[in-house]
C-alpha cells in the first residue's frame, strides 16, 4: 500500500483524468509499445492480482490509474505528507508479512524517511538473522527534472545502490515517452533478472555505461568521433554486481 | 549535572490498600491452595496464570495503587481480578528478570558483554502486566531495553545471555547484541536501536494485523525520551486516520538518558500528548495496574483505533552501562522509589497479605531464580563465538552476487548468494 505524498485535489485530478483520455483517444500508439506510465502501472496490477497481500498506493497521478477501482482503499491508501511516518508503517507492514510498495513524490523527500529505509528496513534481516526480511519497495521519480529546483532533482542512486530493500528510482520525464517492447513482455510472469546489465547496442572501442535517462542520450551518441560506441544500461543492476559486466564489455 | 527542581514521586502507594475476600474459608482454600502448588518446580521459564475456574482457585480482586488518570476516555476499574497463582508467577517472573538484569551488570563489569547494555531492572511490572493481558498473536516492539520483554515473550536465559555475550547459540547468532533480541514466532519484533523508530513500525504491524483481520492487536513501547519524536506523532496521525488497533506504550521513567522529562517535554503528560488520541495513565510499578490497563487498550484498539498507555515506572540503573546513573538524580530519589514503589515487593506483599505463600516459600523462590540464571550463565559461557564467515551470512535476503570485503579489501571477501 502506500501512496506516495500529497495528493492532489480530487476535483483537479479528476480534471487531470479527463484531459488525459482525451490525449490518449487523439494517441495512436504503435503497436507493441507502451509508455513507462503505462508500463508501471501494468506492473503494479499483475503484482497485486497475484499476490493477495500485496499493496500499493494511490498516487496524484496516472501511474495507479484504475487500482483504487480494481482492488479498493484497503490495498490503495492515501497519506499524509509524512515520510517518515509512512514510510515506517510500511516497514512495519513488511515485518508482519505484506509487500507493501512505498512511493515517494520525489526521492528527495525519502531522506525524511531514510531512517527506516536503512536502519529498519535493509538493516533487518542482518539483525535478526533472517527472522525479518522485509519484502518491501520504495519507488518514485528520481534525479534530473525539468526546471525543479535543486531540492528537488537530486538523483538518489549511489545511496541506495544495495539489493535490499528495493528501491526503484524512476524519472519523471520519462514517464510519458513511449518505447517499443515484445510480445513476451504483456505475459504476466515475464521478469528481467536484477543484476546483470543490459547492452543496448553493441560497439567495438568504447563502452559507456549509464542508468535511467541518461541511456536515451547515450544512445544518441552514434559514433563517437568515428568510433563505435557500446551502450550498457545498467538501471537494473546493483552497482556490485554490474562492475563484472562492465569489466567484461571494456575488456572484450 | 544534577538537577534543580525537587523530583516528585506521583504514585506514592501505601500497602494497605489491599481488599481481601471476607470468607475466612476462602482465606484457608487459598492456603490450602498455595500449599499445595509450592515449591515451585516449574518446566518452562515464565509460568502462565491459570483461569481461576479452570484450576478452581477462588480469584483474589486487589485494588490499583492509584486510580488510572484518563484522557479523552472513560478509565477502567481499579479493581482487578487476580489468582494465587497468578500472582505467585508475577513474583517468580519479576524476581526472574531482575535477577537477570543484575546479572548482567555484572557480567558487563567483568568484559563478558561488550557495547550496549541497556537494563530494565525497576520496569519489569510493565513486562509481565502486558504480557498477561494478551497471548502471543498480538505483536509487540520496542527499542534497545529489550531484554526482559523478550523474556516475557517465551525467551530462554541461556539465549539470551549467550546473545549478551555475542557467543553463537544466541538469539540472534551472536550478532545483535543487547539491543536486537527478536522472537517473531512470539510476536516480538524486536529490538531496534534507533529511538523513535519502532513507533511508526509498531503502527505498520497493526496494519498487517487489520488488513489480515486477525483480530490482534500492536504495542509499540517507548520510553520519555522518545516521546518527543516527530515520527511518533505522524505515525499516530496515520493510525488515528486508519483505526489501526496500535496501542502506543510510554514507558516512562522519567529520564530519557540523562535529561529529565521536565527538561526535553513541555508538556509531560505523555499520556495527553495523543491529543485527539485518548490516553491512560497507569502505575508502571504496579503489575495489576498494567495488566488490567493493557487488557482495557486491547479492548479498545481492536474497535476503535490507537489509544496511548503512560506507564509511570522507573529505572534503577543509568541509561545504560556506560551511564552510572547518579550524576542526574540523588541516589536517595532511587533507593526511594526501591523502597516505596518496587514492584516486587508490592507483590510479595500482597502474597503475604493474601496468604498464598510465606514468606520463606518467597524466599525459596528467590534462591531458585538466582541459581536458575548463575546456571544460565556458566551455559552461556561455555558457547563459542561465531564463526567468522557469519560475517556474511543473512546480510541481503537475495544477495544478487554482489561482492563484500573487510577493510583490506583482500583478506575477508566473499560474495553474497
Amino acid at each position: 500500500f502506500f501512496f506516495l505524498g500529497p495528493s492532489i485535489d480530487r476535483k483537479m485530478w479528476g480534471i487531470a483524468r479527463r484531459k488525459n483520455l482525451g490525449q490518449a483517444l487523439q494517441k495512436v500508439l504503435p503497436a507493441g509499445s507502451m509508455t513507462v506510465r503505462e508500463a508501471l502501472n501494468s506492473a503494479l496490477d499483475e503484482e497485486m492480482s497475484a499476490d493477495h497481500s500485496f499493496l500499493d498506493g494511490l498516487e496524484s497521478t496516472r501511474i495507479s490509474k484504475g487500482l483504487l477501482e480494481k482492488y479498493g482503499p484497503d490495498r490503495v491508501l492515501d497519506t499524509p505528507i509524512t515520510e517518515a511516518g509512512f514510510a515506517g508503517i510500511g516497514v512495519g507492514a513488511a515485518y508482519y508479512g505484506l509487500r507493501p510498495v512505498v512511493k515517494f513524490m520525489i526521492f528527495n523527500f525519502s531522506m525524511q524517511a531514510i531512517d527506516h529505509i536503512i536502519n529498519s528496513a535493509a538493516k533487518s534481516n542482518c539483525m535478526s538473522v533472517g527472522q525479518i526480511s522485509v519484502p518491501i519497495v520504495f519507488r518514485g521519480p528520481n534525479g534530473a527534472n525539468a526546471g525543479v529546483d535543486v531540492q528537488h532533482s537530486q538523483c538518489y542512486a549511489a545511496w541506495y545502490a544495495h539489493p535490499d530493500p528495493v528501491v526503484f528510482l524512476e524519472n519523471e520525464l520519462l514517464y510519458g515517452e513511449s518505447f517499443p517492447i515484445s510480445a513476451e513482455v504483456f505475459d504476466s510472469s515475464f521478469c528481467l533478472p536484477i543484476g546483470k546489465a543490459k547492452i543496448e547496442r553493441e560497439g567495438k572501442y568504447v563502452t559507456i555505461t549509464s542508468f535511467s535517462k541518461m541511456v536515451g542520450h547515450a544512445l544518441q551518441v552514434d559514433t563517437f568521433k568515428g568510433i563505435s560506441a557500446e551502450v550498457d544500461d545498467i538501471v537494473r543492476a546493483v552497482k556490485r554486481a554490474c562492475y563484472r559486466s562492465i569489466l567484461m564489455a571494456a575488456t572484450t | 549535572m544534577c538537577r534543580e527542581k525537587p523530583f516528585h514521586l506521583p504514585f506514592f502507594a501505601p500497602s494497605s490498600q489491599i481488599l481481601r475476600l471476607p470468607s475466612s474459608s476462602m482465606a484457608a482454600a487459598a492456603r490450602r491452595l498455595s500449599a499445595a502448588s509450592l515449591p515451585l518446580r516449574h518446566h518452562h521459564l515464565l509460568l502462565r496464570p491459570f483461569a481461576s475456574s479452570a484450576s478452581g482457585q477462588p480469584p483474589i480482586a486487589v485494588e490499583t495503587s492509584v486510580p488510572f488518570t484518563g484522557h479523552k476516555i472513560e478509565p477502567p476499574s481499579r479493581l482487578v481480578d487476580t489468582t494465587p497463582s497468578e500472582l505467585l508467577s508475577f513474583f517468580r517472573d519479576m524476581t526472574l528478570m531482575r535477577r537477570m538484569e543484575i546479572a548482567a551488570d555484572s557480567l558487563y563489569k567483568s568484559k563478558l558483554i561488550r557495547g550496549f547494555c541497556h537494563l530494565y531492572d525497576g520496569q519489569e511490572a510493565v513486562a509481565i502486566g502486558l504480557e498477561a493481558a494478551i497471548t502471543k498473536k498480538d505483536a509487540i516492539i520496542t527499542a534497545y531495553r529489550d531484554h526482559c520483554i523478550f523474556l516475557a515473550r517465551g525467551g530462554s536465559l541461556v539465549e539470551s545471555y549467550a546473545e549478551l555475550m555475542g557467543r553463537r547459540s544466541g538469539c540472534s547468532k551472536g550478532k545483535g547484541g543487547s539491543m536486537h533480541f527478536y522472537k517473531k514466532d512470539s510476536g516480538f519484533f524486536g529490538g531496534h536501536g534507533i529511538v523513535g523508530a519502532q513507533v511508526p513500525l509498531g503502527c505498520g504491524l497493526a496494519f498487517a494485523q487489520k488488513y489480515t483481520k486477525e483480530g490482534t492487536v500492536s504495542f509499540a513501547l517507548y520510553g520519555d525520551g522518545a516521546a518527543n519524536q516527530g515520527q511518533l506523532f505522524e505515525a499516530l496521525n496515520i493510525s488515528a486516520l486508519w483505526d489501526l488497533p496500535v496501542i502506543l506504550v510510554c514507558e516512562n521513567n522519567h529520564y530519557g538518558m540523562g535529561t529529565a522529562e521536565w527538561r526535553a517535554a513541555k508538556s509531560p503528560a505523555y499520556y495527553k500528548r495523543g491529543d485527539y488520541v485518548p490516553g491512560l495513565k497507569v502505575d508502571g510499578m504496579d503489575v495489576l495496574a498494567v495488566k488490567q490497563a493493557c487488557k482495557f487498550a486491547k479492548e479498545y484498539a481492536l474497535q476503535n483505533g490507537p489509544i496511548i498507555l503512560e506507564m509511570d515506572t522507573y529505572r534503577y540503573h543509568g541509561h545504560s552501562m556506560s551511564d552510572p546513573g547518579s550524576t542526574y538524580r540523588t541516589r536517595d530519589e532511587i533507593t526511594g522509589v526501591r523502597q516505596e514503589r518496587d514492584p516486587i515487593e508490592r507483590i510479595r506483599k500482597l502474597i503475604l497479605s493474601n496468604e498464598v505463600a510465606t514468606a520463606s516459600e518467597l524466599k525459596d523462590i528467590e534462591k531458585e531464580v538466582r541459581k536458575e540464571v548463575d546456571d544460565a550463565i556458566a551455559q552461556a559461557k561455555e558457547i563459542p563465538m561465531p564463526d567468522p564467515s557469519e560475517l556474511f551470512t543473512n546480510v541481503y535476503v537475495k544477495g544478487f552476487g554482489a561482492e563484500v570485503f573487510g577493510a583490506d579489501r583482500k583478506e575477508v571477501k566473499a560474495v553474497l548468494p
